[in-house]
């Protein structure tokens, strides 16, 4: 029952909990979320270039790792990216890399698939005219992109990315599998140690519930006022 | 790459003594399905129950709904598989707590019922998005017939809305089958489970996890196969992809 329940070892526990644990996860939640993007909208080119191979290598990616279990992603690229750093670096054995290094690459190249899907309904939504007219001023592809396209396609789609963002900072959460030490990961240590899991994980709970309410209403907010009126 | 490819890796016996390690990623794969299924079932009889809540004039079940959806959407699946595996047997009281704790399989049921939930929020806002596409002038002209709201909702408006969101609820499902991974974590050994433990027995990384990608990617194709026959059996006449 909840007779018992020790607040006082929560309080003991915050500085480790949010110094250690959720600088972790929003460090990796933002980095993670910038790099997906920025990929994901690379994904979104190569499938809109109209280029075959391109668009078809593209579309490979992007529906083969929407089709497999994030934990597994997790796995494959924990074990995967020693090699790789060997293959790139040229060292006689694989190289160790850390686990933030390793989990900010395997959320990137994750994310940039999901990313890549809503930038390219962005980009589609955009009418035909736009590109046409600024071809007719003699921009080249390159600024087309740069000054038409994509400013609009990532301001109609803000509200989507953001919250794929908020789905985002709750799966980093999964990191937990390879122990390290993100909010989860600090607060499950806590409770192992002290024997307070009761304690620990409804806190953790309450954490990750509140912050991501207040962000899902600020979406709302947000998409009421950015909306562009046609 | 100075790794020791061994694909023969697959037919030797695994150290459980239950067959070849292949024997040991199907079974991981079985169990994935069981669960999924589990948590589907749960997922729609829940969601649909909560969606067609959020759609109803009463302000409370509308709010009730609401609060569901939030609740469940707001915290991590791993966070909440936490809560009924670890917290849920501690908060409840004494007896009930330790027949929980004492149930054969455990994990399996937890993890179907925890993901058949944080799924359910997922169905349930589908199910209100498919409701609230349809023409106001089917609710209006139900009503007109002299049909009450449970016959409304029962022969005019879900029999529509479900349809409507059948390729959005195929991508559900696919979700609830990639979800079962997160339950490794309360010891359930489903595929990537077994997929893990085979790496730690045998040391072959990559063959095992190859052999699950592989596995996971049939599943996938086999979903998304059947899904698109049931669409096109189901398909509303006049709509886009009506007949």
């Amino acid at each position: 029952m909840l007779a018992n329940f020790d607040f006082d070892v929560i309080r003991r526990a915050l500085p480790y909990l949010f110094y250690e644990g959720m600088t972790f996860t929003l460090t990796l939640t933002a980095l993670a979320a910038l790099g997906g993007l920025v990929f994901g909208t690379a994904l979104a080119l190569m499938r809109l270039s109209g280029l075959k191979t391109l668009g078809r290598i593209a579309g490979i990616y992007v529906d083969f790792m929407r089709s497999l279990p994030l934990v597994l992603v997790i796995f494959w690229f924990y074990f995967l990216v020693p090699y790789i750093g060997q293959w790139l670096t040229g060292a006689s054995r694989p190289i160790s890399v850390g686990a933030f290094a390793s989990s900010l690459i395997t959320f990137i190249m994750f994310e940039a698939a999901y990313f890549s899907e809503i930038m390219r309904a962005g980009i589609q939504s955009i009418s035909r005219g736009q590109p046409a007219a600024a071809s007719a001023l003699g921009l080249t592809y390159a600024q087309t992109m740069r000054y038409v396209v994509l400013p609009q396609a990532f301001r109609n789609m803000l509200p989507v990315l953001i919250t794929q963002t908020i789905v985002l900072f709750q799966d980093t959460s999964l990191v937990y599998v390879l122990s390290i030490t993100d909010f989860l990961g600090a607060a499950s240590k806590v409770a192992q140690r002290d024997g307070r899991l009761v304690e620990m994980y409804l806190f953790a709970a309450v954490v990750y519930f509140t912050i991501s309410c207040i962000a899902s209403f600020g979406v709302r907010r947000l998409q009421s006022r950015i909306a562009i009126i046609r | 790459m100075n790794y020791n490819w061994n694909w023969g890796i697959f037919f030797q016996p695994n150290p459980m003594g239950t067959g070849s390690y292949l024997d040991m990623l199907l079974s991981g794969l079985a169990l994935t399905l069981k669960t999924a299924v589990l948590a589907w079932i749960i997922a729609l009889i829940t969601g649909s129950i909560v969606g067609v809540m959020r759609t109803l004039p009463s302000k409370g079940a509308s709010w009730f709904g609401f609060c569901y959806v939030e609740f469940f959407r707001n915290m991590p699946l791993l966070v909440q598989l936490f809560l009924w595996f670890f917290v849920l047997p501690e908060i409840l009281p004494r007896a009930a707590g330790l027949w929980l704790k004492q149930l054969p399989n455990a994990p399996f049921w937890t993890a179907a019922i925890g993901i058949g939930l944080f799924m359910s929020a997922r169905v349930a806002v589908q199910l209100q998005a498919g409701i609230s596409s349809l023409p106001r002038g089917q609710k209006m002209a139900a009503t007109a017939l002299g049909l009450t709201t449970v016959q409304g909702y029962r022969y005019v408006l879900l029999p529509m809305a479900f349809r409507i969101i059948l390729p959005p609820l195929t991508s559900e499902f696919l979700n609830t089958i990639k979800n079962t991974a997160v339950a490794i974590t309360i010891g359930l050994l489903e595929l990537t489970g077994q997929a893990r433990s085979m790496q730690e027995f045998s040391f072959q990384v990559f063959e095992a996890f190859t052999a699950a990608t592989l596995l996971y990617l049939l599943v996938n194709a086999v979903v998304v196969t059947g899904m698109r026959f049931l669409e096109r059996w189901v398909a509303i006449p006049g709509y886009i992809t009506g007949k």
